[in-house]
């Protein structure tokens, strides 16, 4: 609770005098949602390099990422913001969902040790974060409660928030359940592994970056 | 309240064990949100599955998730929770329906609501839809 109220002191205070150049923007959501790809679409498009590596090994991501200065630009606007991606989180981690993907015993614990740390920094990074996008897989159920936890957080701390429903190239994605799910917020159906709809999720993210 | 551990029988055939605890919302209103979560991790750890009456605090949860994460990391086999909230459905309260809902929240909390939490080597899964859970247990 202290924690909390310290954040919206510190965003009240820290609205008058901020420059709109310091903004911190994070990519947060369950694992292999597809944050980092969509981060890469977005370093690559606007700083030539990407920010890391994406597997379909769960947990790929397993220590905060920056860029610093990303400048995006769009129909005449300029948005610049420090990207934060981080590694998703969940409320269990087992190494023996990675033995599946072919990883051997010593290192599928040490994925999975580094998973539980990478959860904890996500979670001590949602305090500092002036707006957040939120990776969703649109094939997976949109109410499972690390999704709602996620959400609920960020309201309790009154950050903006941007849902983006990704995977729409494939068969199984539900867009509508996940705009369903979440009435009250923006909700853009991308596929970051085809490249699909970005141009929405640009126009989203300055619509975004003007609730802050 | 407490019900009785049971034995039950896998689709594997093979036998576990789990015990289902119903914790009142009067059982942890008073309880920092330190000792909320100690609570439940406590209860988890030695492999029960807990109803809670009510529903934890944003910060709460995510606390209990960022402990959680702690414990995988200290705790020998213990691989996680699974967590789920179900709540009654108020997408289109009425006038009467908000001014009842926000009456028993100040008098007893989200009483109305029901939280499931479980270790993850017993529930497998907790699914979720807007008005109903399911809860899939499982030999992991």
């Amino acid at each position: 609770m202290i924690r909390i109220l310290k954040n919206i002191s510190k965003r009240i205070l820290g609205g008058l005098f901020k420059k709109r150049d310091n903004l911190k923007i994070g990519f947060y959501g369950p694992p292999n949602a597809g944050k980092t790809s969509l981060a890469n679409i977005i370093c690559k498009d606007w700083t030539g390099e990407e920010i890391g590596s994406v597997s379909d090994i769960p947990h790929e991501t397993r220590k905060v990422q920056f860029k610093e200065k990303v400048e995006v630009k769009h129909k005449g606007k300029v948005l610049t913001f420090k990207m934060i991606d981080t590694p998703g989180i969940a409320t269990k981690i087992d190494y023996e969902d990675f033995l599946k993907f072919g990883v051997n015993k010593k290192d599928a614990k040490k994925r999975a040790k580094e998973a539980t740390q990478g959860i904890i920094e996500s979670i001590k990074w949602l305090d500092d974060m002036d707006a957040v996008v939120i990776v969703l897989d649109s094939t997976q159920n949109p109410y499972s409660q690390v999704n709602i936890t996620i959400v609920g957080n960020l309201v309790a701390r009154k950050i903006p928030v941007l849902i983006v429903a990704n995977k729409m190239d494939l068969r199984k994605a539900e867009i509508k359940k996940v705009e369903a799910a979440f009435p009250e917020y923006d909700v853009v159906g991308i596929s970051a592994k085809k490249g699909e709809n970005i141009e929405e999720f640009y126009e989203s993210l300055f619509k975004l970056a003007k609730k802050i | 309240m407490k019900m009785k551990k049971r034995e039950v029988r896998s689709f594997n055939g093979k036998l576990s064990g789990f015990s289902l605890q119903i914790i009142p919302f009067s059982e942890v209103r008073d309880l920092s949100i330190n000792d909320r979560v100690r609570k439940i991790l406590k209860l988890v750890l030695s492999n029960k599955i807990i109803i809670l009456q009510g529903k934890l605090r944003a910060e709460e949860e995510i606390r209990l998730i960022e402990d959680t994460m702690a414990m995988v990391d200290h705790v020998k086999n213990f691989r996680g929770i699974e967590l789920a909230v179900i709540e009654p459905d108020m997408s289109n309260p009425t006038f009467m329906q908000k001014f009842k809902r926000n009456l028993a929240k100040s008098l007893v909390g989200h009483s109305n609501s029901l939280t499931v939490i479980g270790p993850a080597a017993i529930v497998k899964e907790i699914k979720r839809d807007p008005s109903k859970i399911e809860v899939m247990l499982g030999n992991n």
